[in-house]
C-alpha cells in the first residue's frame, strides 16, 4: 500500500479514527506522518538508543561461569542503577556507573567508537591537573627512549633536562 | 509586528554574518556534553535531584558573561509557551529532547546566539557553538574556552580512562560532536551525492538530512557529524571531518561547474521556475518550499540570480518552518493553512528584497 499523501513511499502507519462514529482510514509513511505531525508521539522511537540498548542486551554469557554474579542484577553503589537497566534503556545513571559497570564496557565502547575504549582527548584543567602532568612525563619518558633507541643523544640529553625538571618541580 | 522586524528576531544574528565557504557551507557546530559528578545524570534522576542540579548550576552561572560573549540569558524551560520552545528548536538553539523529554531543564544563550547551554538535557550541560560557514575549528576554540570557564565552576564528571562521562555510551570520551550544514544542490543534481555518501560514513560519520534524523534531505541540505567520540583526541576529531567536508565541497563545486558548462540553459530553467514558484504561489508545501528555496540559492551562488541575497535559503528554511510560521501570524494552524501562510510569507519576503533595491 502506498502513503495516501506522498504517493511514493509505501505507507508503514495505519490510522484508524472514530469520530461520533464516523471512521476515517489513514495510511502514511514514516515521513509524512512526522510532517502532519499530529498524535504521532515518538517520532524518533527507532533511534540509535534503540540499537544500542539490542546490542548491550546482546551478551553472551561466555564471561558469567557458574558463580559469578548474573550482569543483570550488578547495582551501581551511588545511584541504584542496575546492569540489566542499563541495558533497557542504554544510558547511564552517574558517574559511578562507569566503574560499576567496567567488567562490561569494553566490548560495548569497542563497537560503538570502532576499536577504542580509552579516551585520548581534553583533560579538564583544574580537576585534571594531576593526570595532565602524569600525561606529560609519560610522553616525554617515551620520547627520550626513542631518541636513546635511535642514538640521538643530544635531543635525549635535552629531553632528561625537562623530565628532571618536571619531577623536581612536583616534589617541591 | 513588520515582516523585516519579525525576521531580524528571528534569524540569529550569528546567521546573518558571512563565514568562510558559505556559498556551501551553511554552518559550522560543535557540541560538548558535560555532566556533573555530585549529581545523578538527568535521565534517571528523580524530580527533587533534577531541581536541586538545575539551582546548583543556575547559582552558579546564571548573569555571568564569558569574555566578549556578553551576559547569557537564563531561559527555563517550564516559563516558556509551547510554542516559544518549538522556535527555539527550529532555530536550533535547543534540542527537540529538551522540549519535549526533559523536567526542570533551561538553556542560556548569548546575545548573538551563536552560543546555548543547555542544562538538565541527557547530560547536565550541553555547550553549543554555532559559526556561519565552514568555521569548525574557531568554534572547537570557543567551546573549548567555555568549558574550561564552567569547569571552573564545577566538578565535571570525568574518568582519566573513560574522559568526560556521559548519559548515553556515544557520547563518552570527548563528549563532542562536531558538524556542518552543507548546501549540495548540484551533487545531488548530477546524483553524485548517491555514491558520495556512503563512502563519508565509511570514515566514522554521519550524513543526514536537516530537520529529523534519517530522514531525506531537506533542500539539499545535510549535516556531516562525527561519530566517535572515543579514543580520538577533539583536534583529530575535527580535522577528520574538516578533511572530508574540504573534499565535499570540491566535489560540489567541480559538479557546479560541469552543470553550467554542459547544461546551463537548463539549470537556468530550473532555477528560474523555482523562483517563480517563491515568488507566485498560493499554497506550498514544506518540501516543494525547501526545494525551489534550494534551487534559487543555487542560482544565487551561481550569479545567474543576482536580485536576492545569499543568506535567503539560510532564513526562509528557518522562517517557513511549522512554529515560526504559526509565532509569525500568531495563531495555531493546520497543516493546509501553514501551506497557504507559507506562500504568503515566502511572497513577501521577496517583495521586501524588490521593494528595498527600488527605494535605494
Amino acid at each position: 500500500m502506498e502513503c495516501q499523501e506522498c504517493h511514493i513511499r509505501p505507507a508503514t502507519l495505519h490510522f484508524t479514527k472514530i469520530i461520533n462514529g464516523n471512521k476515517t482510514e489513514v495510511h502514511l509513511c514514516e515521513e509524512c506522518a512526522r510532517e502532519k505531525g499530529e498524535g504521532f508521539t515518538g517520532s524518533n522511537a527507532f533511534s540509535i538508543h534503540n540499537l544500542l540498548s539490542g546490542l548491550l542486551n546482546f551478551e553472551q554469557p561466555m564471561s558469567d561461569h557458574g558463580a559469578e554474579e548474573p550482569a543483570q542484577t550488578i547495582q551501581c553503589s551511588k545511584c541504584g542503577l542496575t546492569y540489566g537497566e542499563f541495558a533497557r534503556i542504554g544510558k547511564f545513571g552517574c558517574d559511578e556507573c562507569y566503574k560499576a559497570f567496567n567488567n562490561k564496557l569494553n566490548p560495548i565502547l569497542r563497537k560503538v567508537h570502532s576499536g577504542n575504549t580509552t579516551h585520548t582527548g581534553k583533560i579538564p584543567k583544574r580537576i585534571g591537573k594531576d593526570i595532565s602532568a602524569r600525561r606529560k612525563l609519560t610522553d616525554l619518558k617515551r620520547q627520550l627512549h626513542e631518541h636513546v633507541e635511535r642514538e640521538e643523544f643530544e635531543e635525549a640529553a635535552k629531553i632528561r633536562d625537562v623530565i628532571r625538571e618536571l619531577e623536581n618541580g612536583g616534589e617541591s | 509586528m513588520s515582516l523585516r522586524n519579525f525576521i531580524d528576531k528571528a534569524v540569529s544574528p550569528w546567521m546573518q554574518a558571512d563565514g568562510p565557504d558559505s556559498d556551501i557551507v551553511l554552518s559550522s557546530r560543535i557540541r560538548l556534553a558535560r555532566n556533573l559528578s555530585e549529581f545523578a545524570f538527568p535521565v534517571i534522576a528523580s524530580k527533587q535531584q533534577s531541581e536541586k542540579a538545575l539551582e546548583h548550576i543556575k547559582t552558579r552561572i546564571k548573569d555571568q558573561s564569558y569574555h566578549t560573549l556578553g551576559k547569557f540569558e537564563w531561559i527555563q524551560m517550564d516559563e516558556l509557551e509551547p510554542i516559544e520552545k518549538r522556535v527555539l528548536v527550529e532555530k536550533h538553539l535547543i534540542s527537540p529532547y529538551l522540549d519535549k523529554d526533559s523536567k526542570y531543564s533551561a538553556v542560556l544563550i548569548n546575545e548573538s546566539e551563536s552560543v546555548s547551554i543547555m542544562v538538565n538535557e541527557e547530560d547536565h550541560l550541553r555547550i553549543q557553538c554555532l559559526f556561519p560557514g565552514f568555521q569548525l575549528n574557531e568554534a572547537l576554540t570557543l567551546a573549548n574556552g567555555i568549558d574550561d570557564w564552567i569547569e571552573e565552576k564545577f566538578n565535571y564528571a570525568f574518568d582519566e580512562t573513560r574522559g568526560y562521562l556521559t548519559s548515553c555510551p556515544t557520547n563518552v570520551g570527548t563528549g563532542l560532536r562536531a558538524s556542518v550544514m552543507v548546501h549540495l544542490p548540484a551533487l545531488m543534481i548530477t546524483q553524485r551525492m548517491n555514491r558520495i555518501a556512503p563512502a563519508i560514513n565509511q570514515f566514522g560519520l554521519a550524513v543526514r538530512g536537516i530537520y529529523g534524523e534519517g530522514s531525506e534531505a531537506l533542500g539539499n541540505v545535510f549535516q556531516i557529524s562525527n561519530q566517535i567520540t572515543l579514543g580520538k583526541s577533539e583536534e583529530d576529531i575535527v580535522e577528520d571531518l574538516r578533511g572530508v567536508v574540504m573534499q565535499l565541497i570540491n566535489q560540489e563545486k567541480a559538479a557546479r561547474k560541469d552543470l553550467l558548462k554542459m547544461s546551463k540553459v537548463q539549470l537556468e530553467d530550473r532555477v528560474y521556475r523555482s523562483y517563480g514558484i517563491l515568488a507566485n504561489s498560493r499554497i506550498i508545501h514544506s518540501k516543494e518550499a525547501a526545494k525551489c528555496l534550494s534551487d534559487v540559492r543555487l542560482g544565487i551562488d551561481l550569479e545567474l540570480i543576482d536580485e536576492l541575497p545569499k543568506t535567503i535559503l539560510n532564513e526562509l528554511m528557518v522562517l517557513t518552518q511549522p512554529g515560526f510560521l504559526q509565532h509569525y501570524f500568531r495563531e495555531s494552524l493546520t497543516p493546509d493553512e501553514r501551506d497557504i501562510r507559507r506562500a504568503t510569507l515566502i511572497r513577501e519576503r521577496i517583495q521586501l528584497e524588490n521593494s528595498d533595491q527600488s527605494t535605494d
